[in-house]
């Protein structure tokens, strides 16, 4: 077992090793496999972790001490417990599909080696973030992935716009990573350690005697480390603009993996979270906003990729209200069906624009229906899943979180029941525009249309079964308890954190899903009567669109805002140094200096002439001052 | 010979050394032919060499006059291989003026 | 006064008087001849302080291998004519004052020295007896290094003096 544990990160380390080193040595193919085996490895050992965690406690493995400086000590040591082990199995499984697709997706790319190389590094540093145990080691992982995403979004690094990208992905996850720091310094001044094990399993949480305030602070400050990660209000736009990046990165990073180290953190820490209400009401404020938000502006969007990157922070603020609601398996539980859906969405999305030579914009697709059949069905799943029609995996995770809200708190609960219909709505407007009617692009690109090579389209059909199957693992209780099924999901996860939310009642229960339902059945067949019975369109870019709509087309204006509050002023700050500071104060020291220098140079060369008999006198007068330093 | 030295002063040998010792160092900074430079530093050497001398036999002790020894050996040694050099000097700058083998400043 | 205070006084002069000559002569030859006259007057100290063995060695080596040198040298390079022109009259006298002070400086270090009275038993170590002795034991790490020293001078001196190096 703990042999298993220590090997998990190391085989995509080393493939990366490989990979990353050999470079161009290696054939695309042979690159390909070392990186599909490293992760497949990985992937195998997980499913031997998770089998031996199903009658298991946690279980720490401790690799070597880090940090040993007199009270602070941070050894390299894994926890694996059912919360990692489920994320394990997610990423390894999810990433495994995803490095499949990418070697269809990718294989005309130049940087094909250094894609894999870089996709190895990236699913190394979330092992080592989900497996840590300590705050460090999570640390490290944490800031690993920020780092790989960096450089996957900036992947095609010829283009301005991508870096652009790039950098504000990084400096916005920045802003969290300092908010992670400080709780970490926090929590080591607080309880004098930063292991998961000694603070939560050890008892130190529950014996400390750490005001109510402290506590909250650290939370907090934990949330906005989360924030950062996981694209909530107000750091979430770096997220749609990390679309720059190859299509299977956006799956696999910027849906599936990385932005749900957010989540895994907060539930990692719950036992914090859970010590301080106040936190636990904001995280949900928050999560709920957020999902509200993306959701709306997802709406209006009509690049394919962007209707998915917003969907995706709208989902991620729904788990975060999961979180706040104190639902940490029904967060969770969402975590794993929203990989599968929206992994399978954003695969399918690629291989659309695979087909299509790289056109994004859905105005100008259509009718891909007939061309691309497996695409479509297995795009139609991932509608319907996230959409939260039963029995496909998003409707039970969905109506978990629902279910936890409307217990809670029902204007949460009206808000989340709000951002579900508007994700219907859209994915269905997605899907319409994109594989129905008729097409609408080019000549050329109609032409060209074909249904992707097979190692694309086998990973999109394993995530669509895995969409239509992973709901089942969490049955919920209500209706669970009359059938006699558990949800195995929660029992699961009991041991590594403290859900606190109290059963429904069965009448209730029903009755919300019924209407939740039929509801949005309604807002699909509306979608399905614009945009396929009228064959709506939406309009251009040039096209000045009124009022609200307006509004939210342009993403409430919040990038413009960010740019008016804290980009031009740092940009006129940063000119100033430049101007006065450094051109000034610093070049006039340095100037200032040289010349001093070439100055006394030109009288004291006057000495040096060269002249051996002048030196000669040099000497003596030198040698006798000498005598006279000494004598007297 | 002891009677020799005891009516002498050693002083007086340590004055006569610091002279031609001055006298040396007095060539080398006004003369401007390197050979008489070198000459000069021959001069300066042999003040040297008879301060030793004269110290080793006050004081009853040889390595004074060891010492002398190896000096007269490293000075012929010196004055071959540093006539050697300026013989080569004059052939390529064809004068062994110190004013104008002025390269000695870069 | 007896006559060895006499001798020495004479040698010291001879010896001061022929090192300024050398100096102010403004033939190279001459220069070489009062030098040959200073190395006599010093070897005549040697043997005033029971240094005989020096004394001859001094005569050997200096007068005999090192004047001759420098002739030579001066010959080759046909340097015998009085056309060296003078310093200039400031470096001269800046020269003169570099001396002054350092003349002051040292006298007045001497000055406060006690002069050391000979040793009663010191006679006799200039003997080739006792010099080869302390030579040979003593030092016979430095003697045979020396030899070292001019093999490396003999070569450097032959490849310097080649026609035409490469």
């Amino acid at each position: 077992m703990e042999q298993l544990v220590k090997l998990v990160p190391l085989f995509p380390l080393i493939s990366f090793a490989i990979i990353g080193l050999l470079n161009r040595k290696l054939t695309k193919i042979h690159a390909a496999i070392f990186a599909c085996t490293g992760v497949l490895l990985s992937f195998v050992d997980s499913i031997m972790i998770f089998i031996a965690q199903l009658n298991h406690g946690p279980v720490e493995v401790k690799i070597f001490d880090w940090i040993v400086a007199g009270d602070f000590s941070a050894s390299l040591t894994f926890l694996c417990d059912h919360l990692s082990s489920i994320f394990l199995l997610v990423i390894t499984g999810v990433g495994f599909l995803i490095h499949i697709f990418s070697v269809g997706y990718m294989m005309e790319d130049d940087g094909f080696r250094r894609f894999f190389a870089y996709l190895n590094l990236f699913i190394f540093f979330m092992l080592l973030l989900v497996l840590g145990n300590n705050f460090l080691v999570m640390f490290i992982g944490w800031e690993g992935v920020g780092f790989c995403s960096f450089m996957l979004i900036g992947f095609w690094f010829k283009e301005e716009a991508n870096n652009n990208a790039a950098k504000k992905a990084f400096v916005m996850n920045r802003v969290g990573d300092l908010g992670f720091l400080i709780a970490m310094c926090l929590i080591f001044v607080a309880f004098g350690t930063l292991d998961f094990t000694k603070l939560f399993s050890g008892g130190l949480l529950a014996s400390t005697s750490v005001s109510n305030e402290m506590m909250t602070i650290i939370t907090l400050c934990l949330f906005v480390g989360a924030m950062g990660k996981s694209a909530q209000i107000p750091l979430y736009t770096w997220l749609p603009d990390a679309m720059a990046g190859p299509t299977p990165v956006s799956a696999l990073i910027h849906a599936a993996t990385m932005v749900t180290a957010g989540i895994y953190m907060v539930a990692r820490t719950n036992f914090m979270f859970n010590m301080t209400p106040a936190t636990l009401e904001f995280v949900a404020i928050i999560g709920a906003l957020t999902a509200l938000l993306g959701a709306s502006i997802g709406l209006f969007q009509n690049d394919i990729k962007k209707v998915l990157a917003y969907s995706t922070v709208s989902q991620l603020g729904l788990m975060f209200l999961a979180l706040g609601l104190g639902a940490y398996s029904a967060a969770v539980f969402h975590v794993v069906t929203h990989a599968f859906f929206k992994a399978l969405l954003f695969l399918g999305s690629g291989s659309v624009i695979h087909s299509m030579g790289g056109e994004q914009d859905i105005r100008k697709m259509g009718g891909l229906k007939k061309h691309m059949p497996v695409t479509y069905m297995t795009f139609l799943i991932g509608t319907i899943a996230i959409s939260g029609i039963p029995p496909l995996a998003g409707f039970f995770s969905k109506d978990q979180i629902l279910a936890a809200a409307f217990e809670h708190n029902k204007l949460l609960f009206v808000l989340g029941m709000i951002v579900s219909l508007m994700t219907a709505f859209y994915m269905f407007r997605l899907l319409f525009l994109t594989f129905h009617g008729s097409f609408r692009g080019t000549h050329e690109q109609e032409h060209h249309l074909h249904e992707s090579p097979f190692t694309m389209t086998f990973p999109l059909i394993v995530l669509a079964i895995f969409s239509v199957i992973a709901g089942f693992i969490g049955f919920p209780h209500a209706l669970g308890e009359q059938m006699g099924i558990h949800n195995w999901f929660d029992d699961f996860l009991k041991t590594s954190v403290s859900s606190v939310h109290t059963e429904a009642h069965l009448s209730t229960e029903l009755t919300m899903m019924g209407i939740t339902t039929a509801l949005i059945l309604i807002v699909i067949f509306i979608a399905r009567s614009i945009y396929v019975g009228k064959g709506a369109i939406p309009e251009d870019e040039k096209v000045e669109r009124k009022g609200l709509q307006k509004l939210i087309y342009n993403k409430y204006y919040v990038d413009e805002l960010y740019n008016a509050l804290f980009t031009r002023p740092v940009d006129k700050l940063s000119a100033f140094f430049q101007n006065f500071m450094d051109n000034k104060i610093v070049d006039g020291i340095v100037n200032g200096l040289g010349k001093t220098t070439t100055k006394g140079g030109s009288y004291v060369r006057i000495l040096q002439s060269g002249n051996i008999n002048a030196y000669a006198i040099l000497f003596i007068l030198a040698i006798t001052l000498l005598f006279l330093i000494i004598l007297f | 010979m002891q009677e020799v030295i005891s009516g002498i002063p050693l002083v007086n040998y340590i004055y006569i050394s610091a002279a031609l010792f001055g006298i040396g160092a007095l060539g080398v900074m006004v003369r401007r032919n390197a050979i008489v430079l070198f000459m000069c530093i021959e001069l300066m050497l042999n003040a040297v060499n008879l301060l030793l001398v004269a110290f080793s036999s006050y004081l009853g002790d040889t390595s004074g006059q060891v010492f002398v020894f190896f000096i007269m050996a490293v000075a012929a040694a010196e004055v071959a291989v540093g006539l050697a050099i300026l013989i080569m000097i004059y052939r390529n700058a064809n004068t062994t003026d110190t004013e104008v083998l002025n390269q000695l400043k870069w | 006064m007896n006559i060895t205070q006499y001798i020495f006084w004479f040698l010291s002069f001879l010896a001061l008087l022929s090192a300024l000559m050398v100096v102010f002569s403004k033939n190279p030859v001459y220069s070489v001849l009062y030098l040959i006259i200073t190395f006599f007057a010093i070897a005549g100290h040697y043997v005033l302080m029971s240094a005989q063995f020096l004394a001859a060695v001094h005569i050997i080596v200096y007068a005999g291998a090192i004047m001759v040198l420098f002739l030579y040298t001066i010959m080759m390079l046909n340097l015998n004519k009085e056309t060296e022109p003078q310093k200039k009259t400031y470096i001269q006298i800046i020269a003169i004052v570099a001396l002054g002070l350092l003349m002051v400086t040292m006298i007045g270090s001497i000055k406060g020295a006690e002069a050391a009275q000979p040793i009663a038993d010191a006679a006799g170590i200039g003997t080739v007896e006792k010099l080869g002795d302390v030579l040979f034991n003593k030092f016979l790490l430095p003697f045979e290094v020396s030899s070292i020293l001019f093999l490396s001078a003999m070569v450097g001196a032959v490849y310097l003096s080649k026609k035409n190096l490469q």
